[in-house]
């Protein structure tokens, strides 16, 4: 079954709108026990880091989830702040975070560029198991990005002031700093490539 | 870095999108998710979607419809008109809208502003403001309500400042002496709007031929532009598709989402 994380906030109904157009069926999961069956967990975000690790406690799913994703290698799909919790801080409201992956989350700086970044970017990816190495748009909305500690779980970038982390993937576990659920059929190619794992 | 966005906007009445010219004499173009559909399929950047008599009749927005075209287009969507508070927003969020544009409710009430932007996130609420010239205000230009027929007294330029400060994540701003005239932006207006704010600004009102686009994206620092005529209206002599103006902006040097 494929649970996509919903805790009230954020934007999981356009993700489940958009694994439907796939052609896929998902439900939600707002507690532990409907995260156990889990073959992929999509964990969609808005809001800050701080906030999407506090909901994720209150819902009781982190130690079902750390369990579903490092020990059963279930695949995982992180998507905006859904990718940044996955590192150990976050400079937004001092947030410690899941530290799935090494590195933190740091600000655009916002001397010469407008914070946040709101609209369509362009991202080269490398290779992936779901994907070929291509560039194409993606939308974004963000004021935060991932700086990885290892190089090797960089899998996108985008410039933005600078080059930034667009994208990790590492193992069973993935994520996209933009909404791939509305970055148009080029977000669908890759959410559809996730789903076929 | 980032491209220039083209949103689509729809005036929905009854489930179906309408055209109107300065605020009057709506007709008839197509079932909103058939048109929403067919935009995204062109390549449209992001659609906005107004239920333009939620608020004249006293009734919340139509969710049904919300939801009928968030289920079809997967790029950002924005929906208003009706939402009071932020149970109206969290069912329009819920129905598959990204972000909740915001206009007459807010001059009324300015803490929804605030509200949304922390129950959601700033990148949630759009302020969107219809203004018109005027010798009377500072800035020029006056904030005008409920369809642009109620005059606020409110100056434009500090309005939408200060829906920047109450937590706003994007203005979008109509020119009501420019919208449906097909004569281009008020680029005066976008510029001085553009340089007073650090938040995005999408400009709207008066889009009919390409050239008007490339002249507000090379003039000003609009980050998106509002079209609706020039897609859709029966009363032009030609439509355009998303894709041909983009090919345009392209070869005038602007950057495009192909």
């Amino acid at each position: 079954m494929i649970r996509v994380i919903d805790y009230k906030a954020g934007n999981a109904p356009s993700v489940m709108h958009a694994i439907n157009r796939l052609g896929f069926k998902a439900q939600f999961a707002c507690n532990a026990s409907e995260l156990e069956d889990a073959s992929h967990i999509i964990l969609p975000g808005v809001g800050s880091a701080r906030a999407t690790m506090d909901s994720l406690k209150e819902m009781d799913l982190m130690e079902t989830l750390e369990a579903m994703v490092l020990h059963k290698k279930v695949f995982f799909l992180g998507i905006c702040v859904g990718m940044q919790i996955l590192f150990e801080y976050s400079e937004e409201e001092n947030a410690t975070c899941l530290g799935w992956l090494k590195g933190s989350v740091v600000k655009f700086d916002s001397s010469d560029i407008r914070v946040p970044q709101m609209g369509w970017n362009k991202v080269e990816l490398t290779q992936s198991p779901i994907n070929t190495p291509c560039s194409d748009y993606f939308y974004f909305v963000n004021s935060y990005y991932a700086v990885p500690l290892d190089n090797a779980d960089i899998w996108g970038t985008a410039n933005y002031g600078g080059t930034f982390t667009a994208s990790v993937h590492r193992e069973n576990i993935y994520a996209t700093q933009f909404h791939i659920e509305k970055s148009g059929e080029a977000g669908l190619a890759l959410l559809g490539g996730f789903l076929q794992c | 870095m980032l491209t220039k966005r083209l949103i689509a906007c729809f005036d929905i009445i009854s489930g179906r999108v309408t055209k109107a010219v300065n605020f009057q004499d709506n007709i008839d173009i197509a079932p909103a998710e058939q048109l929403a559909e067919s935009l995204y399929n062109a390549g449209i950047d992001e659609i906005i979607f107004y239920d333009i008599t939620a608020s004249s009749e006293k009734r919340r927005i139509d969710i049904e419809t919300v939801k009928r075209v968030a289920k079809c287009v997967f790029i950002p969507f924005a929906v208003g008109g009706g939402i009071k508070d932020l149970d109206d927003m969290y069912e329009a969020l819920k129905a598959g809208a990204e972000k909740i544009s915001i206009d007459s409710m807010a001059v009324r009430n300015p803490q929804i502003i605030t509200e949304g932007a922390k129950a959601f996130g700033s990148q949630c609420v759009v302020l969107s403001t219809q203004v018109k010239r005027t010798d009377s205000k500072p800035s020029g230009y006056e904030v005008y309500i409920d369809g642009a027929r109620i005059a606020t007294g409110l100056d434009a330029l500090e309005w939408i400042k200060r829906g920047q400060e109450l937590g706003a994540g994007e203005i979008c701003l109509n020119s009501i002496d420019c919208d449906g005239t097909l004569g281009g932006y008020d680029l005066r207006l976008m510029k001085m709007a553009e340089e007073n704010l650090s938040i995005p600004l999408i400009a709207s009102g008066g889009a009919g031929k390409p050239e008007h686009l490339r002249d507000l994206f090379t003039q000003t620092d609009a980050h998106a532009a509002i079209i609706s005529s020039m897609l859709y209206s029966p009363r032009m002599d030609r439509n355009y598709s998303s894709g041909e103006l983009k090919e345009y902006l392209l070869e005038c040097g602007i950057n495009m989402r192909r």
